[in-house]
């Protein structure tokens, strides 16, 4: 056995001789540095560096066309005093806690509805993704027009089912413009949470709910005890996900209202771009931006490890 | 449990459905007004007011001028004169079509170059397995998390500094930056599934690593390259402050800042063309959605449950 395998080796050597070359070409680290390059240089030039750039910028006092010097903390003390930024702050706080907290229980239902049996199922959950796919822009300026103060077609249904007297003026008033927008980003993110949380949904085996029923649980219990603890996983990243992108949401608020009224709904994300691109002061935009950090780590954290303990307190292993 | 054999009876559908599949379960338990009130009528709330903004914009698309601001004499919800004027203006007296190529042109090169580093990154990661390889996955995991919104201001110096400055280029290069680390997450999880043993075989015949991923894994993992492909695609349609602050010169723009910016002049009668751009802009990534359904949603969920 020996014999044959060294006679097999053998001419293999003479053939390709373990040289230097060849033997590098079998290395599992080179090769996977050269793997990995193209995927690195990305990251690295164009997230790694810039986002430690906007930490730096946000400590100088940048402005477009002009480099700026280290200024320390000026900015962020600047902003502790601007009523506008902690005006941002609470409206984007009120954002993503109304709007996750709805479209997660919409969600949710949605997704047990649509997991019933139902007749053209597949076409069903093609339809509710469809505000999903559509570029949010675009679907926001339907929003806006929806939303116009003299030609609303709420106004109008409403009106002539004699519920208003007068148009409601969805984007001009302080109040209402927040709703209207944090409806119009519930009626966007819905089918996300909705679609994965059915993923989820259709793993869990019907022969528990059997089980259940028969032993005479309620429909509440069978959500309460089956439904909800072996969803829990994958409710905690989808809502890791949706949670960190209402928060940093952009798009939606600069369609419908582009900050106002009288600033009523600036996010900071809007916030920062107006102070960074359109007025020009980079580094307080940057300041603002890096504010933003503490806030997305603590949502990853709270949403990531609040919803997951229930994994390891089953005794299984976190993955 | 009479009423209920005889509510299923009445209906040959249950029946069919229950010989022929036995996912029906515990359905028969219910009867049909039950299900009405408690299935069939919030869906179809929820499922109007999902759908009904694009009617609205379909709508006001075709609408003539003087039927979308007079709302007493004819009925809102639809019209009596259908008209295509719109998207004559749309096509023929703005730079519209302009704008959608820039659209498909950034949307093909970012997806592209995305897919090419993410397959080479995902299979290095899986099957490879360098040192350190776990770390490098965690950490393309936690840049999937860092939003565009608070990498904008620095990105447009680093852009500006490169002499990217308003060409369809800087966004070709960032957006891979959102696109690589959900591409090379989800491709991970198409390459694990793949039979390590295939690949042996082949070492042995004395293929290279690069033979191994062109001619055994990649034709392997086509549905989770289709899956990516597509979800890339529409993400770079999607997105919007990057093509926002990037891009200055009206011929250059997306379609979504072009709309944005362009068609807003405070005009009342710009609705019209404001929605028919919307509607176009929506339309390419709806049919490639509906060709492609399937992949969309395991792409979504795939990247979900890791």
């Amino acid at each position: 056995m020996a014999e044959i395998a060294y006679a097999r080796v053998g001419p293999k050597q003479a053939l390709g001789a373990p040289t230097a070359w060849n033997r590098l070409k079998a290395n599992h680290n080179w090769l996977g540095a050269w793997f990995m390059l193209p995927a690195a240089a990305f990251l690295i030039l164009f997230l790694a560096y810039p986002l430690g750039l906007g930490v730096w910028l946000s400590l100088t006092d940048t402005k477009i066309g002009r480099s700026g010097v280290f200024i320390g903390t000026e900015n962020y003390e600047w902003l502790w005093d601007d009523s506008v930024f902690w005006l941002s702050v609470f409206n984007t706080l009120l954002y993503t806690i109304v709007a996750s907290a709805i479209k997660f229980a919409v969600g949710l239902y949605l997704a047990l509805l649509l997991n019933e049996n139902l007749p053209f199922k597949a076409i069903l959950r093609a339809l509710v993704l469809i505000p999903f796919i559509v570029p949010t822009v675009l679907s926001a300026i339907a929003f806006w027009w929806i939303y116009d103060s003299q030609f609303s077609i709420v106004s109008w249904t409403l009106r002539h089912l004699g519920l208003i007297a007068a148009n409601i003026d969805f984007l001009g008033d302080t109040w209402n413009a927040r709703w209207s927008v944090i409806f119009a980003n519930i009626w966007r993110g819905v089918p996300f949470v909705a679609i994965t949380l059915l993923a989820g949904l259709q793993t869990v085996s019907p022969s528990l709910y059997e089980a259940a029923t028969i032993d005479g649980a309620s429909a509440w219990q069978r959500f309460r005890y089956i439904t909800y603890p072996l969803l829990t996983p994958i409710i905690a990243v989808v809502m890791t996900f949706s949670v960190l992108f209402t928060f940093t949401d952009f798009q939606l608020i600069w369609v419908l209202t582009r900050g106002g009224p009288v600033n009523a709904t600036h996010l900071m994300a809007t916030l920062s771009y107006q102070r960074a691109i359109i007025a020009g002061q980079l580094g307080e935009g940057a300041a603002i931006s890096t504010a933003m950090i503490p806030f997305l780590l603590a949502a990853i954290l709270i949403s990531w490890f609040g919803l997951q303990r229930r994994k390891w307190q089953q005794g299984e292993s976190n993955d | 449990m009479t009423d209920a054999l005889a509510g299923k009876a009445s209906d040959p559908r249950a029946v069919l459905n229950a010989t022929a599949d036995h996912s029906e379960g515990m359905s028969y338990l219910q009867t049909l007004p039950r299900r009405l009130v408690s299935l069939y009528l919030p869906l179809s709330i929820i499922l109007l007011i999902l759908l009904f903004p694009f009617y609205w914009m379909a709508l006001t698309s075709i609408k003539p001028d003087d039927q979308l601001l007079d709302m007493e004499r004819v009925s809102p919800f639809w019209t009596t004169a259908p008209t295509l004027k719109h998207f004559y203006n749309l096509l023929f007296q703005t730079n519209y079509p302009r704008w959608l190529w820039n659209t498909m042109f950034v949307a093909v090169g970012a997806t592209v170059l995305s897919i090419i580093a993410s397959v080479l990154a995902a299979y290095a990661i899986v099957r490879l397995r360098y040192r350190g390889a776990a770390w490098v996955g965690g950490a393309i995991f936690l840049a999937y998390l860092v939003p565009p919104s608070i990498l904008f201001i620095p990105l447009s110096t680093v852009v500006f500094q490169y002499g990217l400055f308003d060409s369809p280029f800087a966004l070709i290069l960032t957006y891979p930056t959102i696109l690589i680390p959900f591409s090379t997450w989800l491709l991970m999880g198409y390459f694990k599934t793949i039979p390590f043993e295939l690949e042996e075989c082949a070492l042995i015949d004395g293929a290279s690593r690069w033979q191994i991923l062109t001619k055994i894994v990649l034709p392997l993992a086509v549905p989770g390259l289709i899956s990516a492909f597509i979800f890339c695609f529409t993400l770079c349609w999607n997105e919007f402050i990057y093509a926002l602050t990037f891009l200055s010169t009206t011929s250059q723009k997306t379609v979504p800042v072009a709309i944005v910016n362009e068609f807003v002049d405070g005009d009342i009668y710009r609705w019209g063309s404001l929605m028919a751009g919307a509607l176009a802009g929506s339309l390419p990534l709806v049919i490639l959605y509906a060709f492609f359904v399937e992949h969309y949603v395991s792409a979504m969920t795939g990247a979900v449950k890791e």
